[in-house]
This record gives structure tokens, C-alpha cells and sequence, in this order.
């Protein structure tokens, strides 16, 4: 299958600035090429994920540097070159979705058809409307539809025009997951029958997990890295990353000292006595780093542990319980501070209350370094 | 009651709100999409007869329509016979007096657009004619229709400007305000009350249906 596919390869290589108004000028700096399959844009917002994907659409203009799909230059600052959006023919879905309010489902859809014969409109519209599951909305107007059936209509009427690069602004947000999967089921199976670059910006750990073959992070205007989503993701290297790939406790840490032979490194917590170890990284013993931890990653108990595997046991107090759904935020200060999350569930049958004593238990390789 | 100073008056009042809305549009276009320099001016003379006293609009009109005056000028070469006085003449000192009325409610209707609809147009391939036809127009129509109506009713009412530059002739320039004037003023007020009760039920019923539709009529320029 691989072979068939069309092997367009968008580049992109553009600076822009934005005058900060005072504050900091943002400065979009990006240099990547994405092949046709699906690269997930993540990073924390404000990152300058969409001000991307208005760059390649034609909708901003870089100040400099090139945009090229193939051969076909799209932008190319230093010859004063910028193809209109209506020339690149790829198709955008923003996270607004920007249905036609006053346009049926069907008008919406065939809106991007205009040059092409009625009748050739129609089967196409066809075509997706079975592939999409929206056959019985073609006569309603987008306020009538629900969120999941909107995003589905703005898919198709991307879709239906046979882009040559897709672009996807957090379509799938706000869905439920089981939604949610089913329409990456959907593009996955129209993408294996196109092949072409598609570009999907998400902040939804769960999301780059279910659609990522390639990641690219993002932070401040720049690319941090490039991948596939576990290494990139699991082993985040900056704190922004940290924080939008959902790693809740992000703590300043000193390197205490390097033990080579078991592989790790000891370093010391928010300026306390409170010690851990973490794998072995590039920070010289003195250094300044900081350590990343996802709440869900670190276990409690109620006595003093023993016989476990995980080197780090630190004793703490509890400071606050707060119920969130279906997990419970446990905030305890050992000296530094950590968010645990545990199940109610949890919290009932150990009977945890503010101004408890606890151990936390977190295991070495749950400990990430980052820059 | 006069009949005919009344069809006179709805005469010009619905030349004036066509022509005015068709130089609006473009306008409003601008003002509202595109990034130029010196925008500001052009909005503070959109804006100007709402705050210039309608005598010194009409002074300038009349000043500029004089057979010696610079359109005058044009109007007697172009046309054979001179402006001042005449329906036409009307006609252009009205469209500047109620300029604002058409192009304000227009740019606000068009900067209270979801600007991602337009660019969803851009991307799916249409022209920005298209995207004005098919996008634009059909969101904005409230204040479209808002604009002709505000530009219709404020030239029904118009009295300065038309005394300075139309002048009191019948059937020609003698408007429904002109009229109640005169009939006040030879002490008919049986007649002029006659006529004030009229407008003020066409333009209660004009602006009812502005409110009626859209509710914000009076908005200042947008801020940006």
C-alpha cells in the first residue's frame, strides 16, 4: 500500500514576529518537514501551533523563509512569493470548526466544490457523507447539529474537496473519547486511501497517543522535538512540555551527586533535605535542574514501606484533599511539595485526611529530567 | 395635506438609501476587512453630519454646487443644465447628510462577523467576491437592512440641508419638512399638524422594524 500512495513531502522553513505590545516580541521559528501520514503538533498553548497552520494555509504571511509542498512553492519570502489560500487547495479544519451557520449540512459540504459539474458534487458528497455517518443531517443548518456531528460536517467539507495537505486545529475537542476514537477511525481510514500530510494540533495527551505516528513539540514559536509520541512525550525535556504532556509535578532540583554504577543520580528538592533518586542525566553534580513527575505516577501508604523495589520513600504530611471526578488531587508536603492523584476509592479505604502522615512511593524511572 | 411635497420626500428618501447602500458596501468592505493607512480619516468623515450642524453641510453643498462652483461646474458640462434647485442636486447634498446612517450599521454588522468563516471561504477555494456574496452578505443582512432603512428615515426627516441647497420649489425640491415649515410659518397648523402626524407615524413604523430585527442600531464605531 505504501507504494501506491502519493509521497508528498510539505516543507517548511519561516520566521515570523509579533510585536509584543511591550511585552516580549513572540517569534514564530519554524524548520520542519512533514511526509504524508499524520504528524501531531503538540506543545502548551500560545505555543504558535496554529499561527503554523495559518502560515502554510496562506491565511498569515511568514516574514521570511519558504513554504513548499514538493516543488510547488507555496511561499518563499526572499522572491516575494505568496501563494493565495485559494491556490495552495488544502484544506483546514480550525477549532472553531466555522461551519456556515446560515448553509445547510449539504451546502457546507459542497460549498468547496463550486468549479466542479453538479453532478460530479454530488457523488463526491456522497461519497464522504456514507464515510463520514452524516447521510440523515444533509438538510440541517449546523445550529441544529451536535458538537460531534459538527466537527464530522467540517471534516467533510474539508475532505470532499481532495486536498493535498490537511490541516486539523484541535478538531476532535471536546468530545467524549469513545467519540473521539471513532472519528480518527474514520480519517485514519481516509487518509490510508489518500496519503496525504496532515497536520493535527492537539494539547490532548490521549489524542497524540491514538493518531500519532509522528509528533513534533512545539514550545514558544520553536520545535523542542520530533518523533514518535512515546519518546518524545514520556521523556519531555522541557518544563512546557512537562506541563502539557500532563506531568502535574514539575519541581526545581539540585544534583546531590552521581552513582554511576547503579545508574542514577541523587538530587535534592525545592531547596530541602528532601532527597531523591532519578536516572542518571547530562547535569554535573552543583547543577540546577528540574524534575518531572506525573501525579498519577507516585503511590501512597500509610506506613513506613518496606521490601519494595522503588528507591524513593519519602515521608510527608497531607495538605489538601479535593475530589475531581473520578480521581482525587492529594496535595503532600514532604519538604517539597507533590500533587498525587489516587481514585476515591483510595482515599476511603485508607481513610487519607489533611494533616496526615504519609509516604509517598515513587519509583526512579517515574522521574524525568528536564531542562 | 401635501400630498405631493410627501411623495416627493419618499422619492428621495428611497433614491438616496439605494445609492447610499451601494456606496456603502464597498466601503464598509474596507473600512472593516482591510489594514490601510489613514483609515481614521475616512471614518471622522463618514462620521462628520452627525455632528456638523445641517447648515454647514448644505452651506458647502450649495457653495459647491453653484454654477460656479466646482461640481456645478462638472454637473452643467456633463449635463447641460445647472445643479442648485433641482431633485439631483437634492439628491447629492442628502447623500452626504445621511452617509453615516448607511455605513456605520454596515461596518458593525461586518466586524461582528466570525473572521474564521471568512477564512474557511479563502481555503475552500472561493474568491473574495464569492465569499462577499455568499458568506458575508447573508450574516451582515441585519445591518444591511438596518443601514437602508436609518438612511431612508433620516433623509425623510432632513430640513436644513434642503433649505439651504434645494431651495422651495414644488413638486421639485419643496419636501414633506419644507412643507410643515411653510404651512407654520402662514400660520396653517390644521395642515402642518396634518403632515407632522404622517412622518411621525412612517418613521415610528420605520424604525420599529429596524428594532425589530436588530438591536443594536446606535453603535459607535466598533472598537478594535
Amino acid at each position: 500500500m505504501a507504494g501506491e500512495m502519493s509521497r508528498a513531502m510539505l516543507s517548511v522553513e519561516i520566521r515570523k514576529r509579533f510585536s509584543g505590545n511591550g511585552a516580549a516580541p513572540f517569534i514564530l521559528d519554524v524548520r520542519a518537514s512533514f511526509a504524508s501520514g499524520f504528524t501531531v503538533l503538540f506543545g502548551p498553548s500560545g505555543a504558535g501551533k496554529s499561527t503554523l497552520l495559518d502560515c502554510i494555509a496562506g491565511l498569515q504571511r511568514p516574514d521570511e523563509g519558504e513554504i513548499r509542498l514538493d516543488k510547488e512553492v507555496f511561499f518563499d519570502g526572499a522572491r516575494c512569493i505568496s501563494l493565495s489560500p485559494q491556490r495552495r487547495e488544502l484544506a483546514y479544519v480550525f477549532q472553531s470548526l466555522a461551519l456556515f451557520p446560515h448553509l445547510s449540512v449539504e451546502e457546507n459540504i459542497r460549498y468547496g466544490l463550486a468549479k466542479l459539474a453538479v453532478a460530479e458534487q454530488h457523488r463526491r458528497v456522497e461519497n464522504l457523507v456514507g464515510a463520514f455517518h452524516i447521510g440523515n443531517l444533509l438538510q440541517r443548518r449546523p445550529g441544529e447539529l451536535s458538537g460531534g456531528e459538527k466537527q464530522r460536517v467540517a471534516l467533510a467539507r474539508a475532505l470532499v474537496t481532495r486536498p493535498r495537505i490537511l490541516l486539523l486545529d484541535e478538531p476532535l475537542t471536546g468530545l467524549d473519547a469513545s467519540l473521539r476514537r471513532a472519528i480518527q477511525g474514520d480519517l485514519r481510514a481516509w487518509n490510508a486511501a489518500n496519503g496525504i500530510p496532515i497536520l493535527y494540533v492537539t494539547h490532548n495527551r490521549e489524542e497524540v497517543d491514538a493518531i500519532g505516528e509522528h509528533v513534533l513539540t512545539l514550545a514558544d514559536g520553536r520545535v523542542q522535538e520530533s518523533g514518535v509520541p512515546r519518546a518524545v512525550l514520556d521523556a519531555p525535556r522541557s518544563v512546557e512540555l512537562a506541563q502539557a504532556a500532563g506531568f502535574e509535578n514539575v519541581l526545581l532540583a539540585k544534583v546531590v551527586e552521581h552513582r554511576p554504577a547503579d545508574g542514577v543520580m541523587r538530587v535534592s528538592l525545592e531547596n530541602s533535605a528532601c532527597e531523591i533518586e532519578i536516572p542518571l542525566g547530562e547535569a554535573a553534580p552543583g547543577s540546577e535542574v528540574r524534575v518531572a513527575i506525573r501525579a498519577g505516577d507516585i503511590l501512597l501508604a500509610t506506613e513506613a514501606p518496606h521490601y519494595l523495589s522503588a528507591r524513593n520513600v519519602l515521608p510527608g504530611t497531607i495538605e489538601s484533599i479535593e475530589a475531581r471526578g473520578v480521581l482525587v488531587a492529594i496535595r503532600v508536603r514532604t519538604g517539597a511539595s507533590f500533587l498525587v492523584h489516587v481514585t476515591p476509592g483510595a482515599v476511603r479505604s485508607l481513610e487519607l485526611a489533611p494533616g496526615q502522615l504519609i509516604w509517598l512511593v515513587i519509583k526512579t524511572h517515574s522521574c524525568h529530567l528536564v531542562r | 395635506m401635501n400630498t405631493e411635497a410627501f411623495l416627493l420626500s419618499l422619492r428621495l428618501s428611497a433614491t438616496v438609501a439605494v445609492l447610499l447602500q451601494l456606496f456603502a458596501l464597498p466601503l464598509a468592505y474596507a473600512l472593516a476587512f482591510a489594514k490601510w493607512r489613514g483609515k481614521f480619516l475616512v471614518e471622522s468623515v463618514v462620521a462628520l453630519p452627525l455632528v456638523l450642524p445641517p447648515t454647514v453641510l448644505g452651506l458647502y453643498a450649495l457653495l459647491a454646487m453653484a454654477p460656479r462652483g466646482p461640481l456645478g461646474k462638472l454637473w452643467q458640462s456633463l449635463f447641460g443644465h445647472p445643479l442648485a434647485f433641482t431633485f439631483a442636486g437634492l439628491v447629492i447634498a442628502s447623500f452626504f447628510y445621511s452617509l453615516p446612517f448607511a455605513v456605520q450599521p454596515v461596518v458593525a454588522s461586518f466586524e461582528a462577523l466570525d473572521r474564521r468563516l471568512l477564512d474557511a471561504s479563502a481555503v475552500l477555494g472561493a474568491s473574495r467576491m464569492r465569499t462577499f456574496f455568499r458568506v458575508i452578505l447573508p450574516l451582515a443582512w441585519p445591518g444591511v437592512l438596518t443601514a437602508l432603512v436609518l438612511s431612508f428615515a433620516h433623509t425623510l426627516g432632513e430640513f436644513g440641508v434642503v433649505l439651504m441647497v434645494g431651495g422651495n420649489l414644488p413638486g421639485i425640491t419643496r419636501t414633506v419638512s419644507i412643507d410643515i415649515y411653510d404651512r407654520v410659518q402662514s400660520l396653517d397648523y390644521a395642515g402642518a399638524q396634518q403632515t407632522a402626524l404622517l412622518l411621525l407615524l412612517v418613521c415610528f413604523v420605520v424604525l420599529s422594524i429596524v428594532y425589530g430585527v436588530n438591536r443594536r442600531v446606535w453603535s459607535p464605531w466598533p472598537a478594535r
